[in-house]
């Protein structure tokens, strides 16, 4: 064989062990990462796995936040609208965290009702809501009018 | 009026750029000299265009028209007026004309900076421009209109712009970037553009590649500059979160340096043409991708911007377009592009496909961990997010061996080379790395090796290893000169850019290792006049104050922070609600330093006065945004190498004698 095409079938093999090597530690990483989202009616249902980090999204049930006076610590309600479930988080709250707001929780079921959060995103625009919010609305409620009547001063942005 | 005239300019730049997108491909192929000409013209004209247009938007919003709907929901009389002009690309549609305004830009600079270049090549280049303008134009016109009225009904004030983003980050942060992801529209089209003339000579390569590393750099700086933006603005401290927003900007960024090196194997071997011009298709792919994921809000991020699915789509559908009409083009003319593979086993091309193969794979890896959402989506009807341990752990796999093969990279000859001779030489290099990783990891472990990940050790290991490797790199290079200063001064300047960039590696690399392993954070409960011990520092709550911004009034704690009795600094941390849109926003306080920053931010009032307050102690965090700070000056340093100047210039005057001597 000429020293080119040597060189060409040594890319293309170790090439190939590359790419296959990391295909396997992808979907093994994946397997051990991948975090479901769940809505509270599921969360409730027992569909949702206890002590494994999943996501678990719905709108802030307004007056349902519970500060400890003492910490950080914070517990507040989510609802897709026909269940709630409790949120607890030991951290400083999104600024963008607001009663009535989607938000999505991550972090391990403690028991059917309960999720020890890591993390809150709640959004930089408060326009927005999360799409796996959104479809669980849609799915177990009804999907929540815009707060405080604003629609009619922000035309644009919705459509 | 003037909003009208916004979009007046706006319709004739898209028409502009109709005709820079067709005539100049019929010029190039019937070599008409007067439609290769208005390619110039047209560059020219769209720019300046686009730019009328964008002042237009701009005026729009020092004037507070809030009977534009843009404005109205973006803006806000008591908004200062700075911020009045970065909200300009605060949100979706305005971004999107600074994005084309930027597209236009670099459509200018190409036509103005291509006097080197064979006419039709340049035609063809700016051909392709025009048509991405095309695409982006009529995005902007027909989904996102900027200019769009409110009427009939005005409202009185504006909606503000998002507190988050009135910030200096965030004034420079978007058009860094968007000069980054649009300025690899330029290698895309020199490589239709080659690809369409059936020829990829070593000169194509010479012209793609400081085009390249300007994007490169942008891209690099625009990336820090979100991260760092995050690091103070978001308040937990975090630099870097792979949220798939990040991602959309990280993927070119990766796939663009892969470009960088494989265009420096073309330029000067002759070498991976095909797949150079590949890895150009794939780069700007990439970057319509992000562009994609950020507009259409498919996916769940801190990014999302209010979203419409017909601009998801409509993006969607220009990216299959781009994407598909590419790789066709290169599936039928890549067979004639022949590269030259008279290079061994160890040789600095073989050093380059391991580089290219790594960051490919990498990219590879960040891909799927962004896209897998959408999915698992598609198929099973479930929601789910990949998180960042997935990334953590993937990337370093394939990061590790870059770090360590990039000193030998650097040193190792093209086309043959002695490998025990080479690993001879930096062989003591290395183990005095581990000895100087283990004393450094040492100390900062509290004096023991206790519990020492073995991960931070590694990392600090590597990130030494490129900086030593590189400092023999200039030894070994510098011995060749009669002395030592004249063997520096035969080094030449681009690389000396490569050296600077792969320092900045190893930096922004011994950044991340350190922080995420050796910061301190801590929640604790404080009140007025208190002293708290947080590991090594003590915080002294000095004083609270309520005062009143421009367009917010504040809650701002003092705090006297000391290490043993020594004072370190003053900090005051904020809590801002904003009158427009009743936001609150944690703005917190940093002391920076080289080789830590001492960072708090307010959480939440407690009973009795008391705060609850977040305390980081970040050493070395500095050296994340340092590192990338290196990289875009070594990107500088490459991209202004004589050989690029010299040759202009050359031909510059070569061409003046043949147009005085007619």
């Amino acid at each position: 064989m000429k020293a080119h095409r040597r060189n060409k079938l040594i890319a293309i093999i170790s090439g190939l062990a590359l790419l296959s090597g990391a295909v396997a530690l992808i979907l093994y990483a994946l397997t051990e990462n991948i975090n479901h989202f769940y809505a509270p009616t599921e969360v409730k249902e027992g569909n949702a796995p206890l002590n494994k980090t999943i996501r678990v999204g719905g709108l802030v049930v307004p007056g349902s936040i519970e500060r400890s006076g003492e910490r950080l610590y914070v517990e507040f309600k989510i609802t897709d609208n026909q269940s709630q479930m409790i949120i607890s988080y030991d951290n400083i709250l999104p600024d963008m965290f607001k009663e009535g707001q989607g938000v999505i929780a991550e972090g391990q079921l403690v028991d059917q009702n309960k999720l020890v959060a890591t993390k809150v995103l709640a959004k930089h625009d408060e326009t927005y809501m999360p799409p796996e919010v959104e479809a669980s609305l849609q799915k177990y409620g009804h999907p929540m009018q815009p707060r405080d009547g604003d629609e009619s001063k922000q035309p644009s942005d919705k459509y | 009026m003037i909003p009208e005239l916004g979009n007046f300019f706006l319709i004739l730049a898209f028409i502009n750029a109709i005709l820079l997108g067709t005539l100049p491909f019929y010029g190039a192929h019937t070599n008409h000299k007067g439609l290769i000409q208005f390619a110039h013209r047209a560059s020219t004209s769209i720019f300046l265009l686009m730019l009328v247009s964008f002042v237009c938007l701009t005026i729009a919003f020092i004037q507070n028209d809030f009977s534009v709907a843009y404005v109205a929901n973006h803006s806000n009389t008591q908004l200062p007026i700075y911020y009045r002009i970065s909200a300009v690309w605060g949100s979706h549609e305005g971004s999107l004309l600074l994005w084309v305004l930027i597209l236009t830009g670099w459509i200018f600079a190409v036509s103005s900076f291509s006097k080197s270049l064979p006419a039709e090549m340049t035609a063809r280049v700016l051909g392709v421009m025009g048509l991405i303008a095309v695409g982006f134009i009529s995005f902007t016109l027909f989904t996102s209109n900027p200019f769009e009225r409110t009427l009939p009904f005005i409202p009185i004030d504006g909606a503000d712009l998002n507190p988050l983003l009135q910030d200096f980050g965030l004034i420079v942060h978007p058009p860094m970037l968007y000069m980054g992801y649009v300025g690899f529209s330029v290698v895309f089209a020199f490589a239709i553009a080659g690809l369409l003339q059936g020829e990829l000579d070593h000169q194509w390569a010479k012209w793609s590649r400081p085009w390249t590393t300007v994007a490169w750099i942008f891209m690099t700086l625009g990336i820090a500059l979100g991260s760092w933006w995050a690091y103070y603005e978001l308040g937990w401290g975090g630099w870097w979160f792979w949220d798939p927003v990040e991602n959309a900007s990280f993927l070119p960024w990766l796939a663009g340096t892969a470009l960088i090196h494989s265009l420096a194997a073309t330029e000067k071997r002759g070498a991976f043409k095909s797949w150079t011009v590949l890895l150009a298709i794939l780069t700007f792919s990439l970057s319509l991708l992000g562009t994609f994921l950020v507009r259409s809000g498919v996916l769940t991020s801190v990014h999302a911007f209010a979203n419409d699915p017909v601009r998801g789509k409509f993006i969607l559908v220009f990216l299959a377009i781009v994407v598909g009409a590419s790789l066709i083009l290169y599936a039928i003319q890549s067979s004639k592009v022949r590269s030259k593979s008279n290079y061994t086993l160890v040789s600095r091309e073989i050093a380059i496909l391991f580089n290219n193969a790594l960051l490919a794979v990498s990219t590879f890896v960040v891909l799927v961990g962004t896209l897998h959402p959408l999915m698992v989506e598609a198929f099973t009807d479930g929601k789910s997010s990949v998180g960042p341990p997935y990334f953590n752990l993937m990337f370093s796999v394939f990061f590790i061996p870059i770090l360590l093969l990039m000193p030998l990279g650097q040193q190792i000859n093209w086309k043959k080379d002695d490998l025990p001779m080479l690993l001879k030489k930096y062989i003591w290099w290395f183990v005095s790395c581990v000895v100087l990783a283990l004393l450094l990891t040492f100390g900062l472990n509290g004096f023991t090796f206790e519990s020492l990940e073995p991960m931070a050790l590694l990392g600090t290991i590597l990130g030494l290893w490129v900086i030593a490797g590189t400092i023999k790199y200039i030894q070994l290079q510098s011995a060749k000169g009669k002395t030592r200063w004249a063997g520096m001064r035969k080094i030449s300047r681009s690389y000396w850019g490569m050296v600077l960039a792969h320092i900045g590696v190893a930096v922004t690399t011994l950044g991340v290792v350190l922080t995420s392993y050796y910061s301190i954070e801590k929640d604790i409960r404080i009140e007025m006049g208190e002293t708290v011990e947080v590991e090594e520092v003590s915080v002294y709550f000095k004083d609270f104050q309520n005062i009143q911004g421009p367009n917010y009034i504040s809650s701002k704690a003092i705090f006297e922070v000391s290490s043993s009795g020594d004072f370190i600094a003053e900090l005051k941390p904020e809590k801002r609600r904003y009158n427009a849109s009743q936001m609150v926003m944690t703005e917190a306080a940093i002391d920076p330093g080289l080789f830590r920053d001492v960072y708090i931010a307010m959480g939440e009032p407690l009973n009795n006065g008391a705060w609850a307050i977040r305390v980081y102690y970040k050493p070395f965090v500095r050296w994340i945004w340092l590192g990338a700070i290196f990289m875009a000056l070594g990107g500088i340093l490459a991209m202004t190498d004589k050989r690029y100047r010299e040759k202009k210039f050359k031909k510059k005057v070569s061409e003046e004698a043949v147009s005085n001597g007619q």
